[in-house]
């Protein structure tokens, strides 16, 4: 039944675009649309970002598992390439740094009026198109440290649940200490 | 309605609703939210317009062919989804050089586009080495517990965190 509905490509399209309205709104409502309230968060004055994302996680990592359990979507992690992940990651952090917004924020700010968070859309259409001509280049090295779409439980051999156990409590813990010290 | 008016809820609210539409991604459309393959679709999209159908021949386009599909639908429901919740909360407006840039830069909005235009290019160019952006690795795949979302989603902090002291820290 759901693996049909997966089929029809129009209507797919129609719910990517109906759950972007939903994550544009919850973006800009969490604040994370605003250059400042995420460059606080880079400076470490403010945590309102982590605490959304480290929500999210915790969320997403439970509802998602019991989904792949019971229904057909398997779980899709990426490759872990690590070698471009450590580069390419510290290049977005600068990058995140400078926009003071990200992909996702980036298309949202410019929804809430940011021009220049067009511009940074402007730039990020700019950085892939010229990633992707750079991509012949580094096909070697981009392919070289690839470890396959692993995940954390698999890499340590331990069961799934207890991982997701014991990263909710880490997490959930760092934002109640946050709370405790002020912040 | 105070919820509707509110330019701010509760972080934890925010994040267990995103929470929430990675499970519907994942139910409905057996897709992990992410944002930033759309702009190297889209910068395909517009290389074509230039060069044509060559561009095809790039082996990144290949895997990443230029065309509209659930991701780039996606990133534009979020400036729909983001201006639809400004409008409401009243917090809608044309904002040049955000404050914490004007403290470090000065007021030239020039200078603030010409930064944008960089910080954005550094970002679609790291995202797609690093195979994800804030959302994609930040949140689905650290969902996922995939072991190089997690790595990802560390280093764009570590990286944002240096040079964010570097440019606005008051050095």
């Amino acid at each position: 039944m759901l693996e049909d509905l997966y089929k029809k490509k129009k209507l797919q399209l129609f719910f990517g675009f109906l759950i972007g309205i939903g994550f544009g709104f919850l973006l800009d409502r969490g604040g994370a649309t605003d250059f400042n309230i995420i460059v606080d968060q880079l400076l470490l004055r403010d945590f309102r970002v982590l605490k959304i994302i480290f929500s999210a996680i915790i969320t997403g990592m439970i509802g998602v598992h019991v989904i792949v359990k019971y229904l057909p979507p398997r779980l899709q992690p990426k490759p872990c390439r690590w070698k471009p992940i450590v580069l390419g990651g510290l290049i977005f952090g600068v990058g995140f740094a400078v926009l003071g917004l990200c992909p996702g924020t980036a298309a949202g700010a410019m929804g809430t009026g940011a021009v220049h968070g067009a511009f940074g859309v402007l730039g990020m259409l700019l950085g892939a198109g010229i990633f992707a001509s750079f991509y012949t280049y580094i096909e070697d090295f981009m392919s070289r440290s690839d470890l396959g779409p692993i995940t954390i439980p698999e890499t340590l051999g331990i069961d799934r649940w207890l991982v997701i156990l014991a990263f909710s409590i880490i997490l959930i813990s760092v934002m109640l200490f946050l709370e405790i010290i002020g912040f | 309605m105070d919820i509707i008016s509110s330019e701010l809820w509760s972080p934890y609210v925010v994040g267990a609703a995103i929470g929430i539409l990675v499970w519907i991604g994942f139910i409905f459309s057996n897709k992990a939210i992410g944002c930033s393959t759309a702009y190297a679709r889209t910068a395909g999209m517009g290389e074509r317009l230039v060069r044509g159908d060559k561009v095809e021949d790039k082996p990144y386009y290949k895997e990443f062919v230029p065309k509209i599909d659930w991701e780039w639908m996606l990133v534009l429901g979020v400036v729909i989804g983001a201006f639809i919740s400004s409008t409401l909360s009243g917090s809608f407006r044309i904002e040049t050089v955000p404050r914490i840039w004007q403290e470090s830069f000065g007021s030239s909005a020039i200078l603030r586009y010409v930064g944008a235009l960089i910080g954005g290019s550094l970002l679609g160019f790291g995202a797609r080495m690093a195979g994800g952006c804030t959302s994609g690795h930040g949140i689905s795949g650290t969902s996922q517990l995939s072991l190089g979302s997690w790595l990802a989603f560390i280093f764009f902090f570590i990286g944002g965190i240096l040079t964010a002291v570097i440019l606005y820290g008051g050095f």
